[in-house]
């Protein structure tokens, strides 16, 4: 037997979605600059870049806004509590048939490996990349300071950051295809609804 | 092709750039309060260049010792930061090498008349030449004249079966005007023994230029002349590849202020940011492209994005020149030239071998505007290629700023006992120039004494190495440099230190581990898909 339940509010779908294009963008441009691949060209790719990263970050006002006043925060609280659980089923469970051992609900929508990978991009790659980039677009206000880090390692910082937006993305993407049919964690995330055995 | 034919050739070039292209109109339209021609003075007839002179001196009462004031006059100057002291009179280059010993050659080029050994008057203002730089065509100063026009109709060179007209300095004389490319560009399009042989971003096709090929100069565009960017006062010309401004971080000169600053800059009309700011700028970031161009100034000089590359009006510069071949005869003991496809020569026997460029993408290195140059006392390390000059700077230097360069290759004669640069005797007719008796030993002899150099007698060639600034052929702004021109791998700076590239730099080790970590979780999601399609089956039949 199946219900459905409503998980994925509006802004939460919008926020989401944006987000995905912008950091898809962002990482098809920003690797153009770092020079690992020529499409729009270097110029185009370092505007675009700019425009892109203001987007964002108007984007993640309002998101940050959003979790404080709805409370919503409190999803990614971590927890080590089966997350045992959630290795085993991704390892084995997945192939054998055995039953999801998360069930999603509306004050708990992530499971706990969720909580933790959405936590580490929340607290850890979003602020490198964060303050790499802005350091970055703003180097010729604090290129000439005397404290000035090399503009290698903040370059440096910066691209860590990526790649480790760049591998989140595929797991995260991959991952989307897990629920109980492949496409069921995807059509909630457009939706808002998700159909829970 | 008789190589005395040649080197005619070359020298009617010379002799003839100002008349080619004289500029009639000028001496009429220029917005002078005086038609020269209408002065009693002027009306002539001259002798020689002093009678003109003279009688320019009768109205311009300062104008002579103005001139007598400045590097134009005295080849000779102390570079106040490095103390060296420079000027053509004792410099060497790779190109022609020294002045010294050919003065009577190389000194048409000298603003003044009869300088053809030490007993010239410095002090005489009747030999300043003031139709050198003021004439408006039809006057031109011949090499081996000492700095005088041909007074009579002549054949030249000798024995070359070509002639040059006697100048009437009276004509000249009544159409003076102000200076003008024509005037400027017949030494300075034609350093080096030839056009645009020296500079690379200094040649005859800037009498008349396209827009393309100089957006200021360009005729039918803005249409200035060498005087509106090394704006002149009293007779002071601003501007110099001696000691060169590197970085002018200020706005635009207001006009008629007064400041010490150099007005020949690109910043003293342009200020510092240039480029159209866009939305944003400063509060957002580098957010639009204007403002991240104006970003580069404080790294980049103008010059290096907006002179794509020089040599770019179809006269090719020498980029290399290899004296040790030079005195090579043909089988019959005879001098020779070579040419190539395009008829420009690349062998004579007086000079050596040449490599010549157009089109050519500059070199870039941080320039800080000291420049020092190796002189006829210094030792040098033959072992190397000698630096003829060096430019200093790196990226802390905050004067330095990363320069477009002509990095020119020479090849010349060297002391193998006191290991220093020597002073052939090359351009005199006599029994000893080199280009007359093809005979180095008597050539250094003879030069290294007028040099005042001692000379053991056991020279050898040695490679060496000149660096020239690239400041004009400034290129429209459509043509010039995209940001991939540099921000890419193997870009125009390739070589440049002390900067961080995007696009041209990246912690290879972080790439490695980055895309390979990336392989490695498509991989993962692959194998973990494939696995979950495989076990498909089988937990659809559990479910039954």
């Amino acid at each position: 037997m199946s219900e459905r339940i409503y998980i994925f509010k509006r802004f939460e779908r919008f926020w989401h979605w944006t987000q995905a294009l912008l950091i898809i963008a962002m990482l098809i441009t920003g690797f153009e600059i770092h020079g690992s691949w020529q499409l729009v060209g270097f110029e185009r790719a370092t505007s675009a870049h700019a425009v892109l990263a203001w987007a964002l970050i108007v984007l993640w006002l309002f998101a940050i806004f959003w979790h404080f006043t709805t409370g919503e925060w409190r999803q990614y609280l971590p927890t080590l509590k089966n997350v045992d659980a959630m290795f085993r089923y991704y390892v084995l469970g997945i192939f054998t048939g055995m039953p999801h051992p998360f069930r999603a609900t509306q004050l708990k929508k992530h499971n706990p490996l969720q909580r933790l990978a959405y936590l580490l991009v929340k607290l850890a790659i979003h602020p490198l990349l964060w303050l790499s980039g802005l350091a970055l677009l703003y180097y010729p206000l604090w290129r000439d300071a005397a404290a000035a880090p090399p503009l290698a390692t903040v370059a440096l910082l910066h691209t860590l950051g990526a790649f480790m937006m760049l591998v989140f993305l595929i797991a995260h993407v991959y991952l989307a295809t897990t629920g109980h049919t492949p496409l069921a964690h995807i059509k909630a995330m457009l939706t808002g609804w998700e159909e829970v055995e | 092709m008789n190589p005395t034919r040649g080197l005619a050739g070359l020298l009617l070039v010379l002799a003839l750039a100002g008349q080619a292209i004289g500029a009639p109109a000028l001496a009429k339209t220029a917005g002078s309060t005086a038609d020269h021609g209408r002065f009693k003075e002027l009306q002539g007839p001259f002798a020689s260049g002093e009678e003109v002179t003279a009688a320019c001196l009768r109205c311009h009462t300062e104008a002579a010792r103005q001139v007598m004031a400045t590097r134009h006059w005295t080849w000779d100057y102390v570079n106040p930061v490095t103390g060296q002291r420079l000027g053509k009179k004792t410099m060497l280059n790779s190109f022609c090498i020294a002045d010294r010993s050919n003065e009577a050659f190389c000194n048409a080029c000298h603003v003044g008349y009869g300088w053809k050994d030490d007993s010239f008057d410095f002090t005489s203002e009747r030999n300043v030449d003031c139709l050198a730089c003021h004439n408006t065509g039809a006057y031109a100063k011949i090499p081996g004249l000492a700095g005088h026009p041909p007074y009579v109709r002549m054949e030249y060179p000798p024995k070359s079966g070509q002639f040059v007209e006697a100048v009437d300095l009276a004509a000249v004389a009544a159409r003076v005007g102000p200076s003008s490319r024509a005037t400027c560009g017949a030494c300075h399009f034609y350093g080096g023994g030839g056009d645009g042989v020296k500079h690379g971003d200094l040649d005859s096709s800037l009498v008349q230029p396209p827009r393309a090929l100089d957006v200021h100069m360009a005729a039918e565009g803005a249409n200035f002349t060498c005087a509106t960017c090394h704006q002149t006062e009293g007779h002071r010309v601003a501007g110099s590849r001696v000691a060169p401004t590197s970085a002018d971080p200020h706005g635009p000169l207001v006009r008629g202020a007064r400041s010490g600053r150099n007005p020949a800059t690109c910043q003293a009309c342009h200020g510092e940011r240039p480029h159209a700011e866009g939305p944003g700028a400063g509060l957002a970031g580098s957010i639009g492209s204007g403002s991240r161009r104006n970003d580069h100034a404080s790294t980049l000089a103008c010059q290096g994005c907006h002179i794509p590359a020089f040599a770019r009006g179809g006269v090719p510069t020498k980029m290399a020149w290899d004296w040790s071949t030079a005195g090579t005869l043909d089988s019959a003991g005879k001098p020779f030239v070579r040419r190539d496809a395009r008829g420009h020569v690349v062998f004579d026997s007086k000079k050596g071998d040449f490599v010549l460029g157009e089109n050519v993408v500059p070199d870039y290195i941080w320039f800080d505007g000291r420049v020092e140059y190796t002189l006829v006392a210094d030792r040098i390390d033959p072992a190397a290629i000698v630096p003829i000059n060096r430019f200093g700077g790196n990226r802390r230097d905050p004067a330095a700023r990363i320069w477009p360069v002509k990095r020119f290759r020479g090849k010349q004669p060297y002391d193998l006992e006191y290991l220093t640069l020597l002073v052939p005797h090359t351009a005199i007719p006599d029994d000893t120039a080199l280009w007359f008796n093809f005979d180095w030993d008597k050539a250094l002899k003879a030069g290294t004494a007028a040099a005042g150099q001692p000379f053991s007698g056991k020279y050898g060639f040695v490679a060496t190495e000149m660096l020239w600034p690239i400041t004009h052929m400034v290129a429209p702004k459509e043509d010039a440099l995209a940001c991939a021109a540099c921000h890419a791998r193997a870009g125009r700076l390739r070589n440049v230190a002390g900067v961080y590239l995007p696009g041209r730099d990246a912690a290879a080790w972080l790439d490695r581990a980055g895309f390979g970590l990336a392989a490695l979780a498509l991989l993962g999601v692959f194998g973990h898909g494939a696995l979950r399609l495989l076990t498909r089956g089988r937990r659809k039949e559990e479910k039954r």
